[in-house]
């Protein structure tokens, strides 16, 4: 009764989302136009070379962090079962429309736009449905540094909110009920990560230090160790202690059993597309080519990727006494999210250090959770604990010069510069709080969708496999559907003869 | 000697495989099929143009064991594999003229007992 009443009213929500939606675009303009108008305008011919070589980077950052999407969609495909293949390509289509929308109507207001007086470093509030925001540097202040159009930077901060939206689901493999997907979603790029973001870099009280007088130093996060991989990693906690294990992950003895995913090959691909679009997601943080600084950040980048495969191949030869494929992708990953704070922080050297520490933790990490938590791709290791590892590498590597250039944290540095626990406090009770936070909120938000709708898919379908519970179709038909039923009609000498009008097995193999 | 045939489910297997195995019959070969009984078929909609499937998978349990035995291991099958839908599958009997275990050359029912530790074996893990 409930399903017929959501059809019924579908079609009403979808028209009044529509005219929330598209009604205020019709009074759009176009934001080089604003930059011409606002205070700090560019007219000359130099001036809009900059603003438009700046945009161009940014964007094609964000295509490139677009992409990531493809990376966790392959990622969590490998390390599916068969039978669970498909569903993940719809839950990523699905997610990362939603939080198109959402991100477009609030999210990006919530996140980056100015504070209202009275909520100073709570929440943004100008630029909902990326209108009526007037000076695009003033409106946008976090962001006022750099001079890509206000279009730019919203794609970019977008892509960054579907990223973090895609590392909720990884700990939800194989047992999840789609619509849970759907809900959250909207929450999740409506108020959570937008806020969570908005604390740790996008201007909040956690970015810029002192709050309630503590004088507490900023918060550092370059590019989102905190505000993206481990915001991420929490809503994936919520929703696992709420949904609990795959069947048969745990036997009554209580020790883990091994449910191998379906294909490493895919799983490496995936890792590649990842790392690929990590240049994006950090270099473009710099929001502009004209410092020099996005190609430096690159190289900080893949210095740190590649000790994490080391560091995990390492620890994985010493605790599984064996090379693990899967460790050493996650071993990338882990050390990608980790250096994904300090990337715009830190001298070269430091990320040899920070991606090595990143991938010794993943095998150890993912051995001792997976005692306990059925977490089949390991994102509460490769984006929660790397994710706290690199935000807490900040306080001991940034060097004062970056601090200094970014104008946050610190100005004297981390730990190893500065002698000063100042840098490594502010990132300790920064994680904390933005943890605390998007936990509350999303266990919260997991438990109510629990009560009122349900998490988990039955026992039956679990065991058939969600894309044909869920989705009616097979990932892999002809691994479900013996060939000889997928020949079909026609086609060869059966093309001229006609075929039996009903068939002995289709009346009599019905049940009774 | 019997031989047993058994069509169950996928998600029977583990259960009978288990309990087997602490009675002391680890001797047993399975493939995977796909086969018609009484279940109903199930239609998937492929991009909006339906098929329908009316072969579904099922795991196939061969094993030969002494006649005294039989029943014991029908009676497994019978227990696990019963979840009173359509669909659980059948048990087959077949008698067997004579059985050779390859690595010594002995015959006869002999061939058929548990490793002496396979039964301890399965009931510490």
């Amino acid at each position: 009764m409930g399903r017929t009443m959501a059809l019924r009213l579908a079609p009403a929500l979808g028209v009044a989302l529509m005219v929330v939606l598209v009604a205020p675009g019709l009074a759009a303009a176009d934001t080089l136009d604003a930059y011409n108008n606002s205070s700090g305008s560019v007219t000359d011919t130099v001036g809009l070379n900059s603003v438009a070589i700046n945009t161009m980077w940014v964007v094609v950052a964000g295509m490139v962090v677009m992409f990531m999407q493809a990376g966790f969609m392959f990622l969590e495909i490998g390390f599916s079962r068969q039978k669970n293949a498909g569903t993940v390509v719809a839950k990523i289509l699905t997610n990362f429309s939603i939080a198109a929308i959402c991100w477009y109507a609030v999210g990006f207001a919530f996140a980056f736009g100015s504070e209202p007086s009275g909520l100073g470093g709570l929440i943004g509030g100008t630029g909902f449905l990326l209108q009526g925001y007037g000076d695009p540097i003033a409106a946008f202040p976090v962001m006022g540094f750099s001079n890509v159009t206000v279009e730019g930077k919203f794609f970019f901060q977008f892509v960054f909110c579907a990223v973090s939206l895609a590392i909720v689901w990884g700990s939800t493999l194989e047992r999840i009920k789609f619509g849970v997907y759907i809900i959250y979603a909207v929450i999740f790029a409506t108020v959570i990560y937008p806020i969570g973001a908005h604390w740790v870099f996008g201007g909040g009280f956690l970015q810029a230090g002192d709050w309630l007088g503590t004088g507490i130093a900023g918060m550092q996060d370059f590019a989102g160790s905190t505000a993206v991989h481990l915001i991420g990693a929490t809503g994936a906690l919520a929703v696992l202690l709420l949904l609990g294990p795959r069947k048969g992950k745990y036997g009554k003895d209580g020790k883990p059993r091994a449910i191998p995913g379906h294909n490493m090959p895919l799983f490496g691909l995936a890792v590649m597309i990842l790392w690929l679009g990590w240049f994006g997601f950090n270099g473009g943080t710099a929001l502009g080519i004209q410092d020099g600084r996005f190609a430096e950040i690159i190289l900080v980048t893949n210095l740190a990727a590649g000790c994490g495969v080391l560091g995990a191949l390492l620890m994985s030869r010493l605790r599984q006494k064996t090379l693990d494929i899967g460790m050493a992708g996650n071993g990338a990953i882990g050390a990608l999210v980790g250096i994904t704070a300090p990337s715009g922080y830190v001298e070269l050297w430091a990320a040899v250090p920070i991606g090595l520490i990143a991938g010794l933790l993943v095998p150890p990490c993912i051995l001792w959770i997976d005692k306990k938590l059925d977490d089949p791709v390991g994102v509460l290791t490769a984006h929660g604990v790397c994710g706290i590892w690199g935000t807490i590498a900040c306080g001991f590597f940034t060097s004062p010069r970056l601090a200094q250039y970014n104008a946050f944290g610190d100005p004297a540095g981390g730990l190893l510069y500065s002698g000063s626990f100042a840098q490594l406090i502010a990132q300790v009770v920064g994680l904390t709080v933005a943890f605390t936070f998007v936990f509350a909120m999303s266990y919260g938000t997991f438990w109510v969708i629990k009560k009122v709708y349900g998490l988990r898919v039955s026992e039956e379908e679990e065991d058939a496999g969600l894309d044909i519970s869920e989705h009616g179709m097979y990932g892999y038909p002809e691994q479900f559907i013996p060939p000889a039923e997928l020949i079909g009609y026609g086609g060869g000498a059966s093309a001229t003869i006609p075929p039996v009008p009903v068939t002995a097995m289709a009346t009599k193999e019905m049940p009774v | 000697m019997k031989m047993v045939i058994a069509y169950v489910r996928h998600e029977a297997f583990e259960p009978i495989r288990t309990e087997l195995l602490a009675l002391g019959f680890p001797s047993l070969s399975i493939s995977e099929v796909k086969g018609s009984g009484r279940q109903k078929g199930i239609t998937e909609r492929y991009r909006g143009a339906e098929l329908t499937n009316y072969l579904r998978p099922k795991v196939k349990i061969e094993c030969v064991v002494a006649s005294r035995d039989l029943m014991t291991i029908v009676d497994t099958i019978l227990k696990h594999g019963r979840t009173g839908a359509v669909g659980d599958g059948k048990v087959f009997v077949l008698p067997v003229e004579e059985a050779f275990r390859i690595r010594t050359g002995e015959s006869g029912e002999e061939t058929l007992q548990a490793h002496p530790d396979a039964a301890t074996t399965a009931a510490a893990g």
